[in-house]
């Protein structure tokens, strides 16, 4: 009987968490999934079928391969296990092949790369008394592994962000330890897997120069010049070139970098994706849109003029706005990098060692999501799991990390259009903000209430929001007219959420470093 | 307050696994002409609302239940419609109910209350048959333990009418009506059969004479009518058993042909007489000393009788042993946990017909899961915990060396986990050998069957021996 205990984890609450949630991404195998999943059967097809000097160039499918080398290679790897599932999947030509066999290999793909993303997250989990479910890592495992928008998006739309996360994690763990070049490397490995995480790639290079190149700080925390250590700073450099000759290397050699280049940065797409990821870009958008519907009212403007692609009609086009001043990537790159200074500056002038990274790090990661050119509603995830880490900290971190993380997942909704998926969607949207809400409450119950009244109306009018959308339009008769309604309502809704924890965020960090307290690290 | 959010998280862990499991496989999918219980389900709607007419089926598609045209009729948005009845009905009357017990139960604490609604919450046999196959199982066994529920807590009334609500919607709740009627007349007795204890019979007797008559009433009509109602419901003219359950008769039937050898009437008095005497001790000894602990344990031991011994037995009848095992796993959570798992692996031949492999394996894991962590199972086999003192002490005046009891029994659930385990990968990964089509559906029941027995015999033992000298114990202490 001992060895049984043993064997099933008794009273090991972390195994329990990370079995049950496997248990149920098994359980959502049948369910919808989107051309993501043909997207990566089609690389799966090409990495196996065709030479390297091919992988880039391929395009019998229109979803050509756009990720960086490390994530073919993966795809490489995994062909090899596929070809024992269903051989048909790898033949380039099966455009939109799914057999069951393909769904239950592609489905166990991503469950079992979770596994990665669960040992990145190991934590000693004992049993432990009876203020169990109040600890503060039992709360972060649970906002970790059973985050809904990583279940969402990986499990049923299909992606696989789990594992790449595990490695984000990982590497920010690694910082917290001081273990500087292992938490440099496992960033250049991440970089080459998918460069969505250029993102907060400003947070990485200025942390690592200032506290880890400038060995010593001054007693006032400013910079210690005579601190610079040269070895310091060429043995990262040395991490992430080689790193990067072993990504690039082999496309150097057969002269395809810009190719490579051109499938990974395609800046030909639009300034928003078909549906508005809730940006900044959404309320300008939206703002334009009003202001062009006042101005043909009271005939300020010329109907003729108007271009007649709509920006929410499905199409990933490039339009112009009719009342703004229109937007192009070079404009989008400014605003980016002009939000991200500021945060930048604290993280150079007032370092405040690991927590403050982690605080730049999110904040770069809302800000390029705020500001950047063509954004998928899915990169709000980039800012969302690292503020995980932060909210079980600080009641305030905690407040900013409920909005941004509720309205977030909210704004995922889109993604799952199908009936049979929306009760699922309602219901463990229902559970992980539940679950969120109710345990950080009680984890800072002795500090103020965590929302004013303001935020508590913003969130319950989510509710609403879902049960005009999804129940209530599609039998009004202006659903043939203004088709897009729910997906502008949706988008604008959030991006006004989302804009407000940025804000707050910049607020709190700014301060922060103005009062020059150095946090516990 | 927190033990609210913590109960709606329960609730909605539930509801997710439901619902996932509903996007699988139904029972007689794409299966013309028979299909299945999905069917069968879908006539019963096509009968009773054509004839006569109601004028509300307009609002919804009028294609699924057209007379005649409709049947065998398949699609998408009407496998959603079905499926969204069986979770509203479940939301309604079986999850509530749960709810409510759980948080009535004395002497655990609120963490510990929350657990055990979680694991009942994820019972895969009610969740794979009612979601899966597809059937309404929830809403009897919800009004049964509204009933359950109404007793225990001293609403006499309530809960017959609930329980008379639940056989009304299905005849097989019969197997729960023996432990309800000798508690409320063990009641009764207690209170002094001249005084309030005639009242109270008197009351209930009206109760549940009443509730038949006014859901019997549209088919009292003519005697020829309500002769056919019952000749639907009790259909002895089927045979002692059909296809492969796990109870005595087939497991008997291997060794001996008896369906074929005797004849009809001696199966029936046959299956009587063994169903009423398995059950007759713990029946009498439930009027004679009325408790809730022993009302729950009878009813669990009155339905595995009749499981085991009846005449018609379905392999799905065991979800009515299951429901009153769940109400007892907090008291016995090592031998509840043991026995929920073996009625789920009853039903394995029929899960595999349905395609749900897949969704039985995840949800048998997950439930084994839930309970070794809530109740950590494996720390509470010691003969005290297994509410077997009384009993091993009784043995130990005769045989003094009985010391070993509980040893036995986690040897036996290691044997019996293995030997599903085993059966299950053998079923599903080889053929059977050409003579013998039916061997895994066979040897499946036949082993479920032997641990029911085993089961069958523990429970009485427990109810026999249940405490008067318990009671003893704690007046001394």
């Amino acid at each position: 009987m001992a060895a049984l205990t043993i064997a099933t984890g008794t009273g090991n609450w972390f195994s329990a968490l990370a079995l049950g949630v496997t248990l149920l991404k098994c359980l959502l195998i049948p369910t919808y999934h989107s051309t993501d999943f043909e997207v990566h059967r089609n690389w799966l097809a090409i990495t196996h079928s065709l030479p390297i000097s091919q992988w880039y160039y391929e395009a019998t499918s229109e979803w050509t391969l756009d990720y960086p080398p490390f994530f073919a290679w993966f795809e490489y790897i995994l062909s090899h296990v596929a070809k024992y599932f269903d051989q048909e999947m790898l033949n380039v030509h099966n455009l939109n092949y799914s057999s069951s066999r393909t769904l239950l290999f592609q489905r166990f793909s991503v469950i079992f790369m979770d596994v990665l993303f669960v040992c990145c997250k190991c934590i000693d989990g004992k049993k432990v008394g009876k203020e169990l479910t109040e600890k503060p890592k039992f709360i972060l495992s649970v906002l970790l592994l059973w985050n809904f928008g990583l279940l969402i998006v990986d499990h049923i739309h299909f992606q696989y962000n789990g594992f790449l996360f595990g490695l984000m994690l990982l590497s920010i763990a690694r910082l917290f330890q001081k273990r500087h070049m292992e938490g440099a490397f496992l960033f250049a490995v991440l970089l080459h897997f998918k460069h969505i995480y250029l993102y907060v790639a400003p947070a990485y290079g200025v942390y690592l120069l200032r506290s880890y190149c400038f060995t010593a700080n001054k007693p006032d925390g400013s910079i210690r010049w005579k601190s610079f250590s040269f070895v310091r700073v060429i043995s990262l450099g040395l991490v992430v070139f080689l790193v990067s000759a072993l990504s690039l290397g082999p496309f150097l050699a057969l002269n395809q970098l810009p190719q490579v280049f051109s499938r990974l940065f395609p800046f030909k797409r639009g300034l928003c994706h078909a549906y508005w990821a809730p940006n900044f870009w959404a309320l300008y958008n939206a703002l334009d849109k009003v202001l062009s519907v006042i101005g043909l009212k009271l005939k300020f403007l010329d109907p003729n003029n108007i271009p007649k692609a709509s920006m929410t009609s499905g199409l990933v086009q490039q339009f112009q706005h009719t009342v703004l001043p229109s937007v192009t990537p070079l404009a989008t790159l400014i605003c980016t990098l002009i939000a991200i200074l500021p945060s930048i500056f604290c993280l150079w002038f007032k370092p405040q060692g690991p927590r403050g990274f982690l605080r730049c790090l999110t904040l770069c990661a809302l800000s390029s999501f705020m500001f950047g050119w063509h954004v998928h509603e899915k990169a709000i995830l980039l800012a969302i799991l690292p503020m995980s880490l932060l909210s079980v900290g600080k009641a305030g971190d905690a407040s900013i990390f409920l909005i941004l993380t509720t309205t977030g997942h909210y704004s995922l909704f889109p993604l799952l259009f199908t009936a049979p998926e929306l009760p699922i969607k309602i219901l463990l949207m229902l559970l992980f903000t539940i679950y969120s809400i109710s345990s950080l409450k009680t984890l800072f119950r002795k500090e103020k209430p965590l929302f004013n009244w303001m935020e508590t109306f913003y969130l319950l009018g989510l509710g609403p929001l879902e049960v005009c959308c999804e129940f209530v339009f599609p039998f009004t008769s202006w659903k043939v007219k203004y088709p897009f309604i729910p997906l502008l309502l949706t988008s604008v809704y959030c991006a006004v959420g989302i804009t407000y924890a940025w804000f707050k965020l910049y607020v709190s960090v700014l301060i922060d470093s103005a009062i020059g307290k150095t946090k516990k690290q | 307050m927190e033990k609210w959010y913590l109960m709606t998280v329960v609730v909605l862990i539930g509801l997710t696994v439901r619902w996932t499991v509903s996007l699988n496989s139904y029972s007689g999918a794409g299966k013309p002409p028979m299909f299945g219980d999905y069917e069968a389900q879908r006539h019963w709607q096509e009968i009773t609302f054509n004839l006569p007419v109601k004028q509300w089926a307009k609002f919804i598609n009028p294609d699924w239940i057209a007379l005649h045209t409709s049947r065998g009729y398949e699609s998408q948005a009407h496998k959603l419609f079905m499926r969204t009845t069986v979770l509203i009905a479940d939301l309604l009357i079986y999850i509530p109910a749960v709810v409510l017990y759980c948080c009535c139960l004395k002497e655990i604490s609120t963490k510990k209350k929350i657990a055990n609604a979680l694991c009942i919450l994820l019972y895969p046999g009610l969740i794979l048959i009612d979601y899966g196959h597809f059937q309404y199982n929830s809403v009897s066994l919800g009004f049964a333990l509204w009933g359950v529920l109404g007793i225990s807590c001293d609403c006499d009334l309530l809960g017959s009418l609930a329980f008379c609500l639940a056989i009304n919607y299905k005849q097989m709740e019969l197997y729960h009506a023996l432990p309800f009627f000798c508690f409320l007349l063990g009641k009764c007795f207690k209170k002094g059969l001249k005084g309030k204890g005639f009242v109270l019979l008197v009351k209930l007797a009206c109760i549940v004479v009443a509730s038949f008559v006014l859901c019997w009433l549209p088919f009292f009509t003519e005697r020829e009518q309500t002769l056919q109602v019952l000749r639907r419901l009790f259909p002895v003219d089927r045979g002692l058993f059909e296809d492969k359950v796990a109870n005595i008769w087939c497991s008997f039937n291997v060794f001996l042909k008896i369906k074929d050898i005797l004849p009809r009437h001696i199966q029936l008095i046959m299956s009587f007489c063994s169903t009423f005497l398995s059950l007759l001790p713990a029946c009498i000894k439930l009027i004679l000393q009325p408790s809730s602990k022993g009302f729950k344990f009878t009813l669990v031991s009155c339905a595995l009788s009749f499981f085991l011994f009846s005449f018609q037995v379905h392999e799905k009848s065991i979800l009515l042993v299951s429901l009153p095992v769940c109400l007892v796993l907090s008291e016995i959570p090592f031998m509840s946990t043991w026995f929920l798992l073996v009625s789920t692996f009853s039903m394995l031949p029929l899960l595999l017909k349905d395609e749900l492999l897949m969704p039985s394996v995840v949800t048998t894991m997950a439930f084994f899961i839930a309970c070794v962590t809530s109740f950590s199972i494996f720390e509470k086999t010691s003969e005290e915990e297994l509410q077997l003192k009384s009993f091993s002490i009784s043995v130990r005046k005769y045989l003094p060396c009985f010391t070993f009891l509980s040893r036995i029994i986690q040897y036996l659930f290691l044997i019996s986990v293995i030997t599903m385990v085993l059966l299950t990968l053998m079923t599903v990964t080889l053929d059977p050998p050409q003579k013998l089509p039916d061997l895994f559906s066979v040897l499946v029941c036949f082993v479920s069957c032997l641990n029911f027995l085993f089961f069958l015999v523990y429970f009485n033992i427990i109810i026999m021996w249940d405490s008067k000298s318990g009671r003893n114990q704690k007046k001394i202490s």
